[in-house]
């Protein structure tokens, strides 16, 4: 038989490398959702009385949708059905942390981070990279706050952030994804933990990268956490988040949100590598990310840009989107998304284009392997007014082995005849004579495996930032554990 | 010792016997050409020696370097100084000719227990080998194969031969789809290859490829055999008369 079968299915057998649970006391609150949990969330959160009204109207909002029919129905994505009240609403560490430093950082917590290859402390001393670290839901870290502060630059903890800057959080919070927007969406605004928020001021240039991990430790804990991201006029900020979790048999929810609002000439630039627990070999476990992402570039030429690589979760439900409201604003989204083994992935954007002369660019490289399921789905839509509005979409599927699909359903709603659209597509399939080629020049076959992978994603990784681009390549090489018939 | 020693082949595709007892000797630094019309088994020769999977083989044994090479993955093949110059090079969109060459190069390095190279000490030598293969620099940052003319594609196999420095290359219908002046370029650049360490079988339809590489043997596979073996006239005696009637003379010896 073809070893190229065997060493694939070997692959396949590679266990998840991130699937260690971190033992430190948790504060928690009692399972299930109902106002007063609600109370509870934001009392311990000590929130001003418009967050918790808030909260509350989301509440009711999502009550009354979870009555009529609960989770949205459209995804290409199969699963049974949450019990809501199963859910353990908020959960964090219990040494409330008041650092100075990271050595007085929970040992263990620590030691998780280490595992996860984000030393902290090397990260502050190398990289230049502020890392505001999310452990479960409350932030118990943030570094290079200090030279944050001298450029002008607000990068904290959500919860911080409504204590010691609530107008910009009255301001914006909803402007981009209201509480009404979707199901999950609304569940997020009323339960949400914490969070990042970014605000960087008229005509500054954020001085360095920003950094945000995330990790769901806790069992049968939701992690709904929140992040809201504000560039004032000609303002530029990079910000990237990187997300794992341990392994647990029973599956988890990710609802979270993430609002981007740029300026008049601001630029905002959006990039994540998502790597949660994706479940067993048969499917079991694994998070379901459910997630909304959406920026407004509401101020004339500002630009949004997306970059995702999803490479896990059981199942991937987000469209990262960009309204363009502003005259010649600029939305950019590119992606890459892996299914392997019973993933499911629906995921895609939505380009709104408003002002005139507005630009989107979609690219999306979408990989199957195993029996994964990967569904492209984006809506590029032309209001009335945007005159002179140009799209180009580039939507390419890759298929490893025969028991994997690729989906895509690409809209396209044109109301301006002055429009320009593009749209490409291709699917491929990494074939034995690929393989057998590589193989001649020596290469081992998952190394050619994640070779042919890499290549096809390559317009999506110049994308992102260096140090990303690399671990994105690795992060794909070990997902790759493709099973192929 | 010979490098290659051939031994009663008899290779099964798809239920169907395509080689019927190979017999085939390869010293070191020797140039075979293995000729034959379509369908008389020359590429499945290739590809069973390359490693390719999904053929069966039913009977006889093969010794590279004093190795079962029948239980060899493509890749330790590879690494034992085994090259193959495909007759469709394949294309690998977003992959740089020169990532490739040296993960390739490094993955042969490690196997043999030798350290990587790393991009200092290896784009000297590529750009070597380029110069000696006339070949333009710009090949080198374009993804491996895509948008590569044939010719383009044929001396890139050459170039990657060049690199891998194989002990012996198998060079698979290297002039089809060639004109007379790529076919010239590409025969060129394997004729500045050949050398006393390095053995190659050449394997083609035609005749032509022969005025420029000009083999030391020359054997006529027709229908699963070699019917015959001689000198590089007999290439010639075939060009005349045609497979048919050497088939014809060989059956009635």
């Amino acid at each position: 038989m073809s070893s190229n079968v065997n060493t694939i299915r070997d692959l396949a057998e590679r266990e998840y490398k991130w699937g260690f649970i971190t033992d430190i006391e948790e504060e928690r609150i009692p399972k299930g959702l109902n106002e007063d949990i609600i109370r509870l969330i934001s009392a311990k959160k000590n929130e001003p009385q418009f967050m918790l009204e808030w909260r509350l109207k989301a509440y009711r909002h999502w009550a009354s949708l979870e009555k009529a029919q609960a989770e949205p129905k459209w995804a290409n994505v199969k699963f049974p059905p949450i019990n809501y009240q199963g859910i353990t609403y908020y959960s964090a560490p219990k040494r409330k942390p008041t650092l100075k430093s990271l050595d007085e950082l929970d040992p263990e917590i620590l030691r998780t981070y280490e595992k996860l290859g984000i030393p902290l402390a090397e990260q502050q001393l190398l990289a230049g990279v502020a890392v505001d670290a999310v452990f479960d839901s409350v932030s118990v870290a943030t570094t290079f706050k200090a030279k944050l502060a001298e450029a002008g630059v607000i990068f904290c903890s959500f919860s911080e952030a409504v204590q010691n800057h609530p107008e910009l959080v009255q301001k914006y919070l909803g402007s981009v994804v209201p509480y009404t927007d979707n199901f999950f969406a609304t569940l997020n605004a009323a339960v949400f933990s914490d969070g990042s928020f970014v605000y960087v001021p008229k005509g500054v240039r954020c001085p360095m990268e920003l950094s945000t991990y995330f990790r769901i430790n806790a069992a049968e804990t939701g992690q709904f956490e929140r992040t809201l991201i504000v560039a004032d006029e000609g303002a530029y900020v990079s910000y990237l988040e990187g997300c794992t979790a341990p392994i647990r048999d029973e599956n988890q929810l990710h609802a979270a949100v993430v609002e981007l609002v740029a300026l008049d000439n601001a630029q905002i630039k959006y990039s994540t590598v998502q790597n949660w627990y994706p479940g067993d070999k048969e499917g079991r476990g694994g998070i379901y990310n459910f997630v909304t992402k959406r920026g407004k570039c509401a101020g004339v030429n500002s630009k949004i840009s997306w970059t995702q690589v999803e490479t896990g979760s059981a199942i991937t439900w987000k469209y990262p989107s960009c309204i363009l409201q502003g005259d010649n604003s600029v939305g950019e989204f590119y992606s890459v998304a892996l299914t392997n083994n019973y993933q499911q992935a629906d995921t895609g954007t939505k380009m709104i284009h408003i002002g005139k002369n507005t630009r989107s660019t979609v690219v999306s490289k979408g990989i199957s392997a195993g029996h994964g399921q990967n569904t492209y789905r984006g809506l590029v839509k032309i209001m009335k007014g945007s005159t002179g509005a140009r799209n180009y979409t580039q939507c390419d599927s890759l298929l490893i082995g025969d028991k994997c699909g690729a989906h895509t359903f690409p809209y396209i709603e044109v109301r301006n005849s002055t429009a320009r659209m593009e749209h490409e597509a291709s699917t491929s399939k990494i074939g034995e004579d690929q393989l057998f080629y590589l193989r001649q020049r020596g290469l081992k076959a998952e190394d050619a495996v994640s070779m042919i992978v890499n290549g096809f994603c390559k317009r999506v990784f110049r994308e992102l930032p260096m140090e990303f681009a690399v671990e994105a390549q690795k992060l794909l090489s070990v997902s790759l554990e493709g099973s192929v018939g | 010792m010979s490098l290659l020693e051939i031994k009663n082949l008899h290779v099964r595709v798809d239920n169907h016997d395509i080689l019927k007892g190979i017999n085939l000797t390869v010293n070191p630094g020797e140039v075979h050409s293995i000729m034959g019309p379509n369908g008389s088994g020359k590429s499945t020769l290739a590809q069973v020696l390359a490693r390719r999977e999904n053929y069966e083989v039913t009977a006889g044994e093969v010794l590279y370097d004093g190795k079962d090479l029948l239980a060899l993955k493509p890749e330790e093949a590879a690494a034992e100084g085994l090259f193959m110059a495909f007759q469709y090079p394949v294309e690998i969109p977003g992959i740089t000719n020169v990532y490739f060459l040296r993960s390739a190069l490094n993955a042969i390095r490690k196997y043999r227990g030798l350290e990587e190279m790393d991009a200092m000490d290896f784009l000297p030598m590529f750009r070597e080998k380029l110069k000696l293969l006339e070949m333009d620099e710009k090949l080198m940052n374009r993804s491996v194969n895509e948008g590569f003319s044939g010719g383009e594609k044929k001396r890139n196999e050459i170039l990657q031969m060049a690199v891998l420095e194989p002990k012996l290359a198998i060079l698979d219908e290297t002039d089809s789809g060639l004109d007379i002046d790529a076919l010239k370029v590409v025969a060129k650049g394997v004729n500045a290859l050949r050398s006393p360490e390095r053995s190659m079988i050449v394997v083609t339809h035609y005749q032509r490829l022969l005025n420029y590489i000009v083999p030391d043997f020359v054997h006529v596979l027709v229908n699963g055999r070699i019917v015959r073996s001689g000198r590089p006239e007999l290439a010639l005696e075939l060009e005349e008369k045609g497979y048919v009637d050497i088939e014809r003379q060989a059956l009635a010896v």
